[in-house]
């Protein structure tokens, strides 16, 4: 559990970089061409993970608790979802799709933690000013 | 009007995500939870056959923001391995089968 204490700035940083990646996920939502495979779905998630995990990389992250909130929690945390893929999943399943529906949770899992891996990898790897000192 | 209302949807739904992600320890019990009774709320909105603004607040606004694949596929690959494996088996199985259970519900219910 988390002891540290919760401040309503971090709510309303939440909230706002929340809503900006709802918004940019709904982008790409209504510009993705319609497949069986909700393939743009996957790519947001993927591309979030990715993200999520290099964040630290970043040195505003790393030096910054209101910056590392708005972007982790706020905006890549609202952009990914995971209700959707459910949701898709359930559908394909229900609509007798069922191989579908099974490439769909493998294909999300499988290259949505490889890329959080490949993004705490990056994260870990020491910013150029940092290496040097 | 569309984007208004995703935007605001999330707006509930990622600082309530945030609220309960506090309840993580080893296990990201606090995540499991979001992400279940997020796909819950999500098969559920489903089933009614909302219109388009209430679908854009409800479903693509508010169950998108409070959700977060994200989040669990980081905590996922920083877990212990047998926390991992345990985490991402519940996170799937409890997020597509509560989707099912929530459209059933929803079915219903209309």
């Amino acid at each position: 559990m988390t002891t540290a204490p919760l401040r309503a700035t971090d709510l309303a940083l939440v909230a706002v970089g929340g809503a900006a990646g709802a918004l940019l996920r709904h982008l790409v939502d209504s510009v993705a061409p319609a497949t069986l495979l909700p393939w743009h779905t996957t790519a947001v998630n993927v591309v979030g993970a990715l993200a999520l995990g290099a964040l630290p990389a970043l040195a505003a992250v790393r030096r910054s608790h209101r910056v590392a909130t708005l972007l982790g929690p706020g905006v890549l945390g609202g952009f990914t979802t995971v209700s959707t893929w459910a949701g898709q999943v359930r559908e394909l399943a229900a609509s007798g799709h069922e191989v579908a529906a099974g490439a769909h949770v493998a294909l999300t899992l499988a290259a949505g933690l490889a890329a959080a891996a490949l993004g705490r990898w990056l994260a870990r790897r020491r910013e150029p000013d940092e290496a040097l000192r | 009007m569309t984007a208004l209302l995703v935007a605001l949807g999330a707006a509930a739904g990622a600082p309530l995500r945030y609220l309960l992600a506090r309840l993580d320890g080893v296990f990201p019990r606090g995540m499991l939870l979001v992400n279940t009774l997020g796909s819950v709320a999500f098969g559920l909105f489903a089933a009614l056959s909302l219109g388009e603004a209430a679908w854009a607040l409800l479903g693509t606004g508010f169950c998108g923001g409070f959700t977060s694949f994200s989040s669990f596929a980081v905590q996922a690959v920083e877990a212990p391995r047998r926390v991992r494996t345990a985490y991402v088996l519940a996170t799937t199985v409890l997020a597509i089968g509560g989707c099912a259970a929530g459209w059933a519900l929803g079915a219903a219910l209309v």
